[in-house]
């Protein structure tokens, strides 16, 4: 699987929201699914899927589905 | 057997409390991740847990609660493995008794950072290996000091209150993830934290006990089996009194 797959995968599952969905503009809170409560689950999805532990400013950090992956270049997750 | 299946994780497991709370779970089916800084003792632990439950799988991991770098490690140490979490026991502590014209900053600082930093930090990490499989079960030591008070205690006592807001609140936070976070306040049970003590200093703290005998370790340990077991399920955002009744 790669990155982006894998990516997709994590974000589909926590917001439970089609693939097709998860596009670079997606931002939190734009649509329903994408909330506080499943933001967290998202983050602990993130974290299983690409064995890291964010801190907690990119937690917060995490605004958009472009922003996503830019904070998971940090931990040298590249796409 | 209450825990069986169960994947349960003990801060300060070394000794006292933590050790018994880790032994009891060990006995009631539970594989227990055996956590604090003594890795020799955990060791120890581990392999006496084993020689009585030679199946039990369980593992040691060092964690200095009291730092966040070495919990985020700890933390991310499970995750590689994919282990993931049924419960955990914050059970960690420290505590230095002083009139607070005596207390140093250096004891204000490691009560609070080992007490009160530490337990939401591990509440922190631990939610996020729970959220994995939307259920878990926190039990957060707080004490009969936290709740009512005590001279020469100020500090201490500040520490463990504050978990009692802290608990109340995630509770509120996590039910959505079938997840409860609950507190226990141990009155004075008998451990190495205690020992010590002068003989007036026991003759009077029994005075305000009504079951008139000190709590065992094994008095917190049944309650922790009870909050970690399925038979606590609607348990959540509660503070738990263990202390016979005791009055301060």
């Amino acid at each position: 699987m790669t990155n982006t797959d894998k990516l997709e995968t994590a974000f589909s599952e926590a917001l439970m929201i089609e693939k097709s969905l998860i596009i670079d503009d997606l931002t939190y809170q734009s649509i329903p699914e994408w909330d506080s409560i499943s933001h967290m689950v998202l983050i602990s999805e993130l974290e299983s899927m690409f064995d890291i532990s964010l801190d907690t400013e990119d937690v917060i950090d995490m605004s958009s589905v472009l922003k996503a992956k830019e904070i998971l270049n940090k931990y040298d997750i590249l796409f | 057997m209450l825990l069986s299946g169960k994947t349960i994780l003990v801060t300060g497991a070394n000794r006292g409390i933590g050790r018994a709370i880790a032994i009891k779970f060990s006995n009631e089916g539970a594989r227990v991740v055996l956590c604090g800084r003594n890795v020799v003792e955990l060791e120890s632990l581990k392999a006496s847990i084993q020689n009585d439950n030679p199946l039990n799988d369980a593992i040691v991991l060092e964690m200095d609660v009291s730092k966040y770098e070495s919990i985020k490690q700890a933390f991310l140490t499970l995750s590689k493995s994919k282990i993931v979490l049924d419960g955990i026991v914050n059970n960690a502590g420290v505590m230095k008794d002083a009139a607070l014209m005596m207390t140093t900053e250096m004891d204000v600082r490691e009560m609070f950072e080992t007490n009160t930093f530490g337990t939401i930090y591990c509440c922190q990490f631990a939610v996020k290996n729970m959220l994995k499989q939307r259920k878990g079960s926190i039990l957060n030591l707080s004490s009969i000091v936290g709740l009512n008070g005590s001279s020469g205690q100020s500090v201490y006592s500040a520490s463990k209150s504050a978990i009692l807001g802290f608990t109340k609140s995630l509770s509120k936070e996590m039910g959505t993830f079938n997840i409860r976070v609950n507190a226990m306040s141990p009155g004075f049970i008998e451990t190495d934290m205690t020992a010590g003590k002068s003989d007036e200093y026991y003759e009077r703290n029994l005075l305000n006990i009504p079951l008139k005998r000190f709590g065992s370790v094994e008095d917190i340990s049944n309650l922790a089996v009870f909050m970690m077991s399925d038979n606590s399920s609607y348990i959540t955002g509660q503070i738990i009194g263990i202390d016979g009744g005791m009055i301060i």
